[in-house]
């Protein structure tokens, strides 16, 4: 994974995948870290299947026996002696939490922050999402449950609303 | 710029507006690869290139959707095109591979033939 911003798409999918009706993402940036939290309202983990999410050969999935995406993730933060944790409750949510430590040479980049939050509300229109990213000269919050009470009957997933959400963004 | 609630007001009465010139009949359905190995390679803007251009050229009733890996990691980023009935995989994509798939394929109704797996499966 080239950043960190991918790798939030795709620990994000899991989400999806857990039937989540609301997912929060928030990245927070200092000189120091880059902070990661994924929180969301699915069907979650029992403390079984917890201990084992970060194994790369444990899989919920029966077609093939790897799952990636969490243990490549864990693996990136500690490379950079951060903090990884991940906390589930069976049908509460789960939350992921990452700390990369930003003077480390193994820390990866950002990335493009915007296309993921984009990417994800294109592909999941019903799904809500609270997009939060802090850094010293930006301070952005966004609610798509706030837009959709103003878009009514339009898909959020519209372009010229994309179009919005962008220049919203770099605003 | 930021924008405001009132630009979005302004963007739903215009959205609604063009809504009623679709046919809600779905004709093309494009499943592009988004596991741990499509995004590594690739995938995020590969999507959003295929949403941008289907747009751009006000291309309708065509659905993009995601799906996990299929396990052929090494020829992602990829995805499947359904249209008339025929499904056509194309692999090894980038942004602009992507936008002329949208121009050829979905526009022209010519296949890449050089971007599909069985071309890539011959080599």
């Amino acid at each position: 994974m080239r950043d960190i911003s991918l790798h939030i798409l795709d620990i994000a999918q899991n989400s999806l995948a857990a039937n989540a009706s609301l997912v929060e993402i928030s990245v927070e940036e200092t000189s120091d870290y880059i902070e990661v939290t994924i929180k969301d309202n699915g069907k979650g983990m029992s403390e079984e299947e917890l201990k084992k999410v970060t194994d790369p050969f444990y899989t919920t999935r029966k077609t093939r026996k790897v799952g990636l995406g969490l243990s490549l993730f864990k693996q990136n933060v500690e490379l950079t002696n951060g903090s990884f944790s991940i906390e589930s409750k069976p049908n509460v949510g789960t939350v992921v939490n990452a700390k990369f430590n930003r003077h480390s040479i193994d820390c990866l980049p950002l990335g493009d922050l915007l296309e993921t939050f984009i990417t994800l509300i294109i592909l999941n229109p019903d799904t809500d999402f609270v997009f939060k990213h802090k850094s010293p000269v930006k301070d952005y919050q966004l609610d798509t449950r706030e837009l959709k009470t103003v878009l009514n009957e339009i898909k959020i997933n519209e372009i010229p609303v994309i179009n919005w959400i962008r220049e919203d963004y770099n605003g | 710029m930021k924008k405001t609630i009132a630009d979005l007001e302004k963007i739903r009465m215009e959205v609604l507006k063009n809504i009623d010139l679709r046919n809600s009949k779905e004709e093309v359905r494009i499943v592009v690869g988004m596991g741990t190995c499509g995004i590594s390679a690739g995938a995020r803007e590969v999507l959003n290139a295929l949403v941008e251009e289907i747009n751009r050229r006000e291309l309708k009733n065509i659905k993009v959707v995601p799906t996990g890996c299929v396990g052929m990691c090494r020829l992602e980023p990829m995805f499947d095109v359904y249209k008339d009935g025929e499904k056509v995989t194309y692999v090894e994509m980038t942004p602009e591979k992507a936008r002329q798939v949208v121009v050829e394929h979905l526009v022209n109704n010519r296949i890449i033939e050089d971007y599909t797996i069985g071309k890539r499966a011959k080599e």
